[in-house]
């Protein structure tokens, strides 16, 4: 026992010599970005639950409060095993411009370089070496797949069926989500190859998630008495701490985005909080002016509105566009919840489409206009690879058009055979009694 | 012995019990209730959609007194609850014929 120990006191110094060495060569996980990125993740899951499920339930009537936060909760759960499955593969790997291939289905090979800095799309010369291992891009990757569907709830809420909305969720979380994410994301996508910025998902999650709520909406109709019966919402004060959370949240959506704890960061979250902060004042002032009275659901709307827009911005724009990008979103947001929903006379209970699809357009199309071009500068493109101007809007306008088509035709291809197969909306007697009780067998208090 | 009956403005309550004390009465009974009168009832507005609720929150108060203290209670539920704003709610005296504390089985103004 004595010489072994001796042996290994003598070997040490040797160890401590050649380690060094070694790694040099290898690029190495680095801790600081990886716990940036471990706690995004955190953030990101935080804004659907509890953020979402709060801010949706906050809105509805009493009788269906329950069945919308089992909504967002439930999407959490089906969407983590589709992502691991097959949702992640599609999305992340090399395979072609417009669909992953099949090398991480269920994960495989995830553990092979569990330790190792994470190389997207390997062995193409688009590759992109990140400082994290796979594990941490893939699950923050998935709270991002988990809060995109999620936020489609708002526009059926009060009326869909249970076993019709898992089935929804599973089938557009494959066909719908991971393809787009694929196209603006990965790196041999296609979208991503024409030059379309979208730092945090203002295509990929908002775009996207508010066009196919569009469909839903026109697909199943109003709910029973729209215009006619007190709508009101239960309880705003739910709503309201549902909405701050998705505001602290989406610091990971947004500064997480960078995938590294760096400058960029830096620059995402400071206009985060001022695009968002903008925003809230403009729908306020909006609605002040307009209806006579500042309104609690509405700061937190135009709040929400202002970190849908800034977030495909964010990273690529500094802080006095920000302020502007709020604003606009703001407004904008106010005016299609208000006026535009009730001119073409859909029903999107919580305007997943008025604060998501609008906000998102908004967002998307001004990145094309104030990307300031040294954020994204390197050795190859001294003055930056996102240069605001007519051409980047014009790239922005190009996947704007792109996800809004894609999603709007196979989301209604969905509801078609989702619709066959289980049927959408609940009966008429059920959506008066609520959905609670009538789905869940439970009621609250 | 009367029943006296007063449909008030929530944030006046406090304003009444403390009127009511030192006119010696014992014990009331409150309750929050939903109605309209002339006030009709307000406009709520949420992103756009605009829902009049027609029944607006109230509070009601019971109190048991002695006939000859009715004119005096009254007098000071209205002086407590008034604010010369419509909605200022109503007061109803009504004829009680027994009254009964169940602890003791006393009866009547003993019971009050």
């Amino acid at each position: 026992m004595k010489t072994l120990l001796q042996r290994a006191f003598w070997a040490l110094p040797l160890l401590l010599c050649t380690f060094p060495a070694f790694a040099d060569d290898a690029p190495k996980v680095d801790s600081g970005d990886t716990a940036w990125m471990l706690s995004s993740t955190a953030l990101v899951l935080l804004m659907t639950v509890p953020g979402l499920a709060l801010f949706y339930a906050g809105m509805v009537r009493k009788k269906n409060v329950l069945a919308t936060m089992m909504q967002s909760f439930i999407v959490t759960c089906l969407v983590t095993v589709v992502w691991m499955v097959a949702g992640y593969t599609i999305a992340f790997t090399g395979g072609n411009a417009y669909f992953g291939d099949f090398s991480r289905i269920m994960l495989t090979g995830i553990a092979d370089k569990w330790d190792q800095p994470f190389i997207l799309a390997p062995g193409t010369d688009v590759a992109v070496t990140n400082t994290i291992p796979e594990t941490v891009f893939m699950m923050f990757q998935m709270t991002f797949a988990i809060i995109t569907p999620a936020l489609i709830t708002g526009a059926f809420a009060d009326r869909m069926k249970f076993s019709a909305l898992c089935a929804f969720m599973v089938l557009w979380s494959l066909f719908v989500y991971s393809p787009i994410a694929h196209w603006v994301w990965a790196p041999t996508g296609w979208l991503n190859a024409l030059g379309a910025a979208d730092f945090a998902g203002g295509t990929v999650v908002h775009i996207n998630a508010g066009v196919a709520g569009l469909m839903c909406a026109l697909v199943m109709g109003k709910r029973l008495g729209y215009g006619t019966d007190n709508m009101a919402p239960y309880n705003v004060g739910l709503a309201v701490i549902g909405a701050s959370l998705l505001w602290v949240g989406w610091f990971g959506f947004n500064a997480g985005s960078a995938t590294a704890a760096n400058g960029r960061a830096g620059m995402a979250m400071a206009v985060t909080q001022i695009a968002t902060a903008a925003a809230a004042l403009g729908w306020m002032a909006a609605e002040w002016i307009s209806k006579g009275k500042p309104s609690v659901l509405g700061a937190i709307s135009g709040a929400v509105a202002g970190l849908v827009a800034i977030t495909p911005a964010s990273g690529f724009v500094i802080p006095g566009p920000a302020l502007i990008i709020g604003i606009a979103a703001g407004v904008g947001c106010f005016w299609a919840s208000t006026w535009l929903k009730h001119l073409l006379g859909y029903d999107d209970s919580l305007d997943a489409f008025g604060v998501h699809g609008i906000g998102g357009i908004i967002g998307a199309l001004l990145t094309g206009v104030f990307a300031y071009g040294p954020l994204t500068a390197d050795k190859d493109h001294p003055d930056g690879i996102y240069i605001g101007g007519l051409e980047q809007l014009g790239h922005q306008a190009v996947a704007v058009g792109a996800t809004i088509t894609y999603t709007a035709v196979v989301t209604l291809l969905i509801l078609l055979v989702v619709g066959v197969l289980f049927g959408l909306r609940v009966t008429e007697e059920e959506e008066r009694e609520g959905l609670d009780i009538a789905l869940h067998g439970e009621r609250l208090g | 012995m009367k029943l006296i009956m007063a449909i008030i403005k929530p944030f006046k309550l406090d304003d009444v019990r403390e009127a009511l004390t030192p006119l010696g009465v014992q014990g009331l009974t409150v309750s929050e209730v939903k109605g309209f009168g002339r006030q009709k009832g307000q406009t709520e507005i949420y992103r756009g959609a605009e829902y009049h609720v027609n029944f607006i929150p109230k509070v009601k108060i019971e109190v048991v007194v002695p006939a000859d203290r009715v004119e005096q209670v009254v007098e000071a539920i209205i002086k407590a609850a008034r604010t010369d704003k419509i909605g200022d709610g109503k007061i109803f005296v009504l004829d009680v014929a027994r009254v009964v504390r169940i602890r003791t089985g006393e009866t009547n103004i003993d019971a009050l």
